[in-house]
């Protein structure tokens, strides 16, 4: 288990570099999306790209920055069960309120 | 040959000894001091929770509200169960007994993180300060679900305080899942993989992983419920456009599962005791272990059962049901080895042998029971009833309690390197079963003819029962009572034991009892497969040699 | 424990080897996470009842942030990020020097994001937008007017972002205090290019706090930006 055996690289710098300019061209991309109304085309079309953009921000920080790509299996792991879990969460308190009829018109306003 | 071990142990320095002073014991990094720090913690919890139980039963003799008002009585039921559950239940078997036996279990010296341990403690004990203001200050009355907007807005009581309280003792249970996930993953010894674990390892890594995932919830959920108390904000709130619904999914996300946090390391107990006590290797050994996990991953996906009777979608409500009956598997497969592992061994009727057999009897009352409260349409008819009541009592009492009980027997003679009174084992150990099943039985009778829970007063054809049940509590109160004072009693007159007077497998009872604060004075290697009686002479011939050699 | 410390710097006593007794702070830290990622996930659950349930106060709330300041605090946790990483990476090869220089500026980076948060906090405060009963007072004229059948959904995504940028700022200033307690043994070279998981596990914890902005940002700030109030 100890054993790195992905090792990392010897100069993650450039990777580093790398995803620092991802985030910063992805967070002024969901500025740039989110000034446009998407709605209209597609009600939840501005949440979807937004989330979108993000999952691909936070995996590149798991994946690089926390070296998670490098790390050992018990890691990568903790990680998706984590996101797993959660998933759980959201998704059978959603599916209560999404088939109970009527969510959300009735229950909004 | 027995004579000559208890010499050498009793000239060794052990856990024990080693430093008297409070200080040695209230900075100890030691996981088997901090281990007794909890005993002594929850015994007191356990005390107190008792005597809240006491006023219960004592009000519910009569049909007419006598003895408490109906304040009163809402404020004693409820903190009888915040206590029983937060400062008892959950912390009993992995912060008492895990605490104790994870390391010695694993060959390690300690926990991954002593004095995270240790601050989990300390972070329990101020959370304990607090629920015990809460109490003086007048305790709280909104059942111990805390549903809102009543908790929120309308209950006068320190809701805030206690809500506070339970915060703080959240992080205490999450220190000590944390902790022993990373022990069982990285501090095992040479040769003791994941299949020659005992199955009590396999049960708390389970309940570490719930207590990692589902503690934070209920964390944030009363932190909320806090704010808006305290500030008004209306988070829960329909007057002010909040879901009151949305908290009972976020508590619930905890609260089932929480019960496995109670149950799982019972179960974990009750493999070491049933596999020790009949000399025979557990049935089906990774069966149990998997359904351990099982049951901790299945526990996560059924906590809508609870909101049945709520605006909760019944489309939704079906998954629930489906899932909750899915639980009773792994539960069953345990049930089922334990009783396979009996058939046929050579069962020693030991104390606690009789609480393992107990156990068996009690969940499968206790499981089954649950399986008419996951029945969406029969739920309708029981929720709220005392068949809730009877079926979680024969859960976390006729279960969790039990394991609790028959663990600390099992492990005494390790824990203080003495024995106690056997006769007074058993007597007790029967009287706790007679005392449980009058108490609780009758409950189950009541809820189905309607009795509604949380009621002080009720009609006067449900009073034989009720005295049936004050009856048996009485009984229960006893039973619990005289397992104090005999312990108490062993620890400075019980007869000297050596390493290992169970003659049973397992690396603590390798060492000496009590064990030396480093636990092993070599580094142990693991050789053979778990529950492997036919090498316990061979590692006890081991043992003396080095005890010898020492 | 003495005795046996003096074999390997660093070396708790109950650890067997070095490697082990990084791997269990690696690995604590990991689950530590996981506790984190269920803490804030009450709060994403809540967001998306309430989003889905109320989602044009969602859209007039979200209005009300302040995307400059917002996005500029994006910007300085992900370049604070960056100089996580990189002292990390310099903790490992042992230079000392170049390891002060990026934890210092990662600190300075999560105080500036803190003030910013500040700035905001006073603004919203300043306008009666606080959700607690004694500070609600929105202004039902004016340029900033919310319109009053909409306040009290505007009320409930303001105490949704309060609450998880609350949250999430608390654990800066959690996070500035790590970095500060880590700059400290830095400077008494209690780091060497064997043992500095103390750097790597703190690294951990400064880039999840991180991820959870990388979510609150779109789900705050940019839900209701192209939303004109009135133009529906
Ligand atoms: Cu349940």
């Amino acid at each position: 288990m100890a054993e790195h055996s992905h090792a990392h690289p010897d100069n993650p710098l450039k990777y580093y570099i790398g995803v620092f300019t991802l985030l910063l061209v992805m967070t002024g991309l969901t500025v740039f999306v989110a000034k446009y109304d998407l709605e209209h085309i597609w009600p939840p079309l501005n949440i979807i790209v937004a989330m979108t953009i993000a999952v691909i921000k936070a995996t590149a920080v798991v994946m690089i920055f926390m070296h998670v790509r490098w790390s050992s299996r018990l890691t990568q792991l903790i990680v998706v069960s984590g996101i797993f879990w959660l998933i759980i969460m959201l998704a059978f308190t959603v599916s209560d309120y999404y088939t109970r009829g009527g969510w959300p018109t009735t229950l909004g306003q | 040959m027995a004579t000559e071990v208890m010499e050498t142990t009793e000239s060794r320095v052990n856990y024990l000894n080693n430093g008297t002073t409070v200080k040695s014991w209230l900075l100890t990094l030691d996981h088997k001091r901090i281990g007794l720090l909890y005993l002594f913690s929850i015994s007191f919890f356990f005390a107190i929770g008792g005597i809240y139980a006491t006023l219960i039963r004592l009000e519910l003799i009569t049909p007419q509200g006598d003895l408490l008002t109906p304040e009163m009585y809402n404020r004693v039921f409820t903190m009888h169960g915040v206590i029983m559950i937060f400062f008892f239940l959950i912390p009993s078997i992995p912060a008492v007994l895990g605490n104790f036996l994870l390391p010695l279990m694993l060959g390690a010296k300690d926990v991954a993180f002593p004095k995270l341990n240790l601050l989990s403690w300390y972070i329990f004990i101020i959370g304990g300060c607090l629920m015990l203001y809460t109490m003086l200050s007048g305790g709280i009355d909104t059942g111990w679900t805390f549903y809102p907007p009543y908790s929120s807005i309308y209950s006068n009581s320190q809701v805030t305080i206690a809500g506070v309280s339970i915060f703080i003792t959240g992080f205490s249970s999450i220190l000590t899942g944390l902790n022993f996930m990373v022990t069982i993953h990285t501090m095992r010894a040479p040769g003791l993989t994941w299949f020659r674990l005992p199955l009590f390892v396999w049960a708390h890594y389970a309940t570490s992983l719930i207590q990692v995932l589902g503690t934070p919830v209920i964390a944030i959920t009363v932190l909320a419920l806090a704010f808006e108390r305290t500030l008004k904000i209306g988070i829960f709130d329909p007057k002010l456009g909040g879901d009151p619904v949305l908290f009972q999914h976020m508590f619930w996300f905890y609260s089932h599962p929480a019960v496995y946090i109670m149950i799982l390391p019972s179960m974990g107990v009750i493999s070491e005791l049933i596999a020790n006590m009949t000399r025979k290797r557990i049935f089906g050994y990774n069966f149990v272990a998997f359904s351990s996990l099982a049951i901790a991953v299945f526990g996560f996906l059924v906590w809508g059962h609870h909101m049945f009777t709520t605006s909760q979608s019944m489309y939704t409500g079906m998954v629930f049901s489906l899932i909750s009956y899915a639980v009773a598997i792994p539960s069953a497969i345990k049930t089922f080895n334990w009783t396979a592992t009996i058939y046929k061994g050579s069962v020693s009727f030991d104390t606690p042998m009789i609480y393992a057999l107990a156990f068996l009897g009690l969940f499968t009352i206790g499981g089954m029971t649950g399986l008419f409260l996951a029945a969406l349409g029969l739920d309708v008819h029981l929720h709220d009833t005392y068949f809730v009541v009877a079926h979680f009592h024969y859960v976390m009492v006729g279960s969790a309690v039990i394991g609790y009980l028959g663990g600390i027997h099992y492990w005494w003679p390790k824990i203080t390197g003495r024995m106690y009174s056997e006769f007074l084992g058993r007597i007790s150990a029967v009287i706790i079963f007679i005392g449980f099943n009058l108490t609780f039985l009758p409950q189950f009778v009541l809820g189905q003819l309607g009795m509604p829970r949380r009621y002080h007063a009720y009609v006067p054809e449900f009073q034989v029962l009720h005295i049936l049940s004050s009856a048996g509590a009485s009984i229960l109160a006893v039973g619990f009572t005289l397992p104090v004072i005999y312990l108490a009693w062993s620890i400075k007159y019980g007869e000297k034991v050596g390493p290992n007077p169970w003659m049973a497998s397992g690396l603590e009872w390798q060492t000496s009892s009590p064990p030396p604060t480093e636990n092993f004075t070599y580094q142990p290697v693991v050789t053979h497969e778990p529950y492997e009686f036919e090498n316990v002479e061979e590692i006890k011939q081991a043992r003396q040699a080095e005890l010898q050699r020492a | 424990m003495a005795e046996h410390a003096t074999h390997v710097e660093g070396l708790a006593h109950h650890f067997v080897s070095m490697e082990q007794q990084k791997e269990a702070g690696m690995v604590g830290m990991w689950i530590f996470l996981l506790t984190e990622i269920m803490f804030f996930g009450g709060l994403f659950l809540a967001y998306t009842i309430y989003r889905t349930t109320y989602p044009e106060g969602f859209l007039f709330g979200s209005h009300l942030l302040n995307v400059k300041l917002g996005g500029t605090n994006t910007v300085v946790l992900i370049v604070s990020s960056l100089t996580m990483a990189m002292a990390v990476y310099y903790s490992q090869k042992g230079d000392r020097k170049k390891l002060l220089a990026f934890l210092a500026l990662t600190l300075i980076l999560g105080l500036a994001f803190l003030g910013i948060k500040y700035v905001e906090y006073s603004t919203k405060i300043h306008d009666g937008l606080f959700p607690a009963a004694a500070t609600w007072n929105p202004p039902s004229e004016g340029e900033h007017a919310i319109p009053v059948e909409k306040q009290q959904a505007v009320h409930v995504f303001l105490w949704i972002y309060f609450l998880m940028t609350g949250l999430h700022a608390v654990h800066m200033i959690v996070g500035a205090g790590i970095l500060i307690t880590l700059i400290i043994m830095a400077q008494r070279g209690k780091f060497t290019k064997n043992y500095n998981s103390p750097v790597e596990i703190s690294g951990l914890y400064w880039h999840f706090v991180d991820i959870v902005w990388i979510f609150l940002f779109p789900l705050l700030y940019l839900t209701g930006y192209h939303f004109t109030p009135g133009g529906h």
